[in-house]
């Protein structure tokens, strides 16, 4: 009696977890998994989506696709638009952490910094593209101020002259994003034993030594995965540059995400816009993968 | 300690606060400017020279947008789609992250694995599968559609999460239920549910302001102004009166109301759920 209660219970603990996950795994089994199989379907038919009986179409969306200077000038602007993002969030999340983490200022002065110095992350990514409309406005403040300065000679249309467009989009992400990394890295700042500066100090090292050899040795583990969370979040920016510039003008900011959603809801070509789709879903899975081998060997 | 009162270290500190003050600058500007225009008339936003304070100030642009059915309705879509998703997100993670915190069985490495690599997958590529699926299923144009959506990528966040919060409780207190012949269901709802809540608060936050932020799905799964959210009626505003930047800026503070009264409010949440990601 008591040993098949005890092989019961033991059954119903085994079950246990697979129901607590049950719910979780059919949401993502049913509208994660199952739609990315489809979507690479959907890259091998013809006229996909809006046929109910599609022809197989082989290799001819990719073709396509690579053989399309847009696609290749958008893979660029979307590499230049994200290392240049992941480059400047480290320096400016680093430089504001070793400010805000400095003993030479006091504590309710580095407090409210904090807050302040975090706020660009508060805001959605549709109001973050509407505020540098305003401000980058041929009559806006910016130019005002730089033409008062003699900086520039005359009103520059920063969003809308292919010079500029692509340096004005990628500079309202920069500015959108060191708080991930600043707010990171000063909880790893605080995390460094004092010894090791504390040794330092008794060998007489300067501040720039301990910069070097201590400080960021000590966050490189920090460093490295913010990169890479930021590199594949950056590369999949799409309501930033969609707002502020729409990928043009003439195609200069047009990047992965703007050019797949185009193929797809403007030109309804939707087997080649899951052709593309299925691309940055590959550089995406690479770079994810070498994410979790990366947390996996810390 | 150190020595504090040479000239040279006095000049470090000075540059530093320079520097400081630079950054301040460069942080808060930008939404300062937001602030000071919602409060301009149409006219003074470009003035020359710009004016630092609003010289005539006035509430015109909030009344236009509180005065508008239209423009409310964004408002209550937004609060309302977030707040579904979120209350069912935490259900479902809940559930979850308790398996995954108190069992141990076959597969469990996988799962995880495969639950935190779904945080990286690229939203544009389950677009269009997506678009298809809510089609053919005639929701397109419906909450179902937003709600369904939204769930499958504030879920894996929400089970990481949740997770995390669930290990750092003892496990002694629900196996103590175990001992006294309790099920696993009532340790889940009896002990665990009530001590988790700060785990359950920073996993909600986090789950809403995922939904209130979300773009790409809300501009293509919906069609008709009343079922637009915030995001998309801000960008709406944009393109039928391309002038009206007093608008557009009162729109963009009232729409980041939430989150700044959550991040004010409830800070250590609100820096637990947007960090999470980067700590897994």
């Amino acid at each position: 009696m008591i040993r098949q209660k005890r092989s019961h219970h033991r059954l119903k603990r085994a079950v246990a977890p697979y129901l607590y996950l049950s719910p979780s795994l059919l949401i993502i089994g049913l509208l994660m998994l199952l739609p990315m199989v489809t979507v690479i379907g959907y890259s091998f038919q013809n006229s996909a989506v809006l046929r109910r009986d599609p022809s197989f179409a082989g290799l001819k969306h990719y073709q396509a696709i690579f053989n399309d200077p847009v696609f290749w000038a958008s893979l660029w602007h979307t590499l230049y638009f994200t290392c240049m993002s992941v480059v400047f969030h480290m320096t400016i999340g680093m430089v504001f952490a070793l400010m805000l983490n400095s003993d030479r200022i006091n504590p309710t002065l580095r407090n409210i910094l904090r807050v302040l110095y975090i706020l660009p992350w508060l805001f959605t990514a549709v109001i973050i593209a509407v505020i540098w409309r305003l401000l980058l406005e041929p009559n806006g403040v910016v130019n005002s101020v730089l033409m008062q300065m003699g900086i520039i000679g005359s009103k520059v249309e920063w969003f809308s002259s292919p010079e500029t467009a692509l340096h004005a989009v990628t500079f309202a992400n920069i500015w959108a994003g060191y708080p991930l990394f600043m707010v990171s890295l000063l909880a790893g700042l605080q995390g460094i034993p004092k010894d090791f500066y504390e040794a330092a100090d008794i060998d007489g090292a300067k501040a720039y030594q301990k910069l070097i050899f201590i400080t960021i040795p000590q966050l490189m583990p920090i460093i490295i995965s913010i990169s890479l969370l930021d590199f594949i979040w950056t590369m999949q920016v799409f309501p930033l540059i969609w707002i502020t510039t729409g990928g043009g003008p003439i195609y200069s900011t047009e990047v992965l995400s703007t050019y797949t959603y185009k193929l797809a809801f403007s030109s309804y070509n939707l087997s080649q816009a899951s052709a593309s789709a299925v691309v940055i879903l590959l550089i995406s899975l690479g770079l994810t993968l070498f994410y979790i081998r990366y947390q996996k060997a810390r | 300690m150190r020595k504090r009162h040479t000239p040279k270290d006095r000049l470090i500190t000075v540059a530093l606060h320079v520097a400081l003050l630079a950054g301040l600058f460069f942080a808060a500007f930008p939404i300062y400017w937001m602030l000071s225009s919602s409060f301009k008339s149409n006219t003074e936003i470009f003035a020359l020279p710009p004016t630092i304070l609003p010289k005539a100030f006035t509430l015109e642009a909030y009344a236009a947008i509180v005065g508008d059915p239209v423009k409310l309705r964004f408002f209550f879509n937004s609060y309302f789609v977030a707040g579904a998703v979120t209350v069912l997100t935490v259900l479902i993670a809940l559930l979850a992250a308790y398996g995954f915190s108190r069992f141990n069985f076959r597969g469990k490495g996988s799962l995880n694995t495969l639950i935190i690599s779904t945080q990286t997958i690229p939203p544009i590529t389950l677009l269009i599968p997506f678009f298809g699926l809510v089609v053919s299923y005639r929701i397109f144009d419906t909450y179902v559609a937003l709600i369904l959506t939204y769930l499958v990528f504030t879920l894996p966040y929400a089970i990481l999460l949740m997770t995390g919060y669930l290990n750092t409780l003892p496990r002694d207190l629900d196996e103590a239920v175990a001992v006294d012949g309790g099920t696993s269901w009532t340790a889940l709802w009896r002990v665990i549910v009530p001590i988790s809540l700060p785990g359950i608060v920073a996993t909600s936050v986090y789950t809403f302001l995922l939904c209130w932020n979300e773009f790409l799905f809300a501009l293509t799964l919906t069609k008709s102004t009343s079922m637009r959210t915030v995001p998309i009626g801000i960008q709406l505003l944009m393109g039928q009166h391309a002038f009206e930047w007093n608008q557009m800026m009162a729109m963009s503070v009232l729409g980041s109301l939430p989150l700044l009264l959550i991040y004010l409010l409830a800070q250590r949440f609100f820096l637990a759920g947007m960090t999470a990601g980067s700590v897994k």
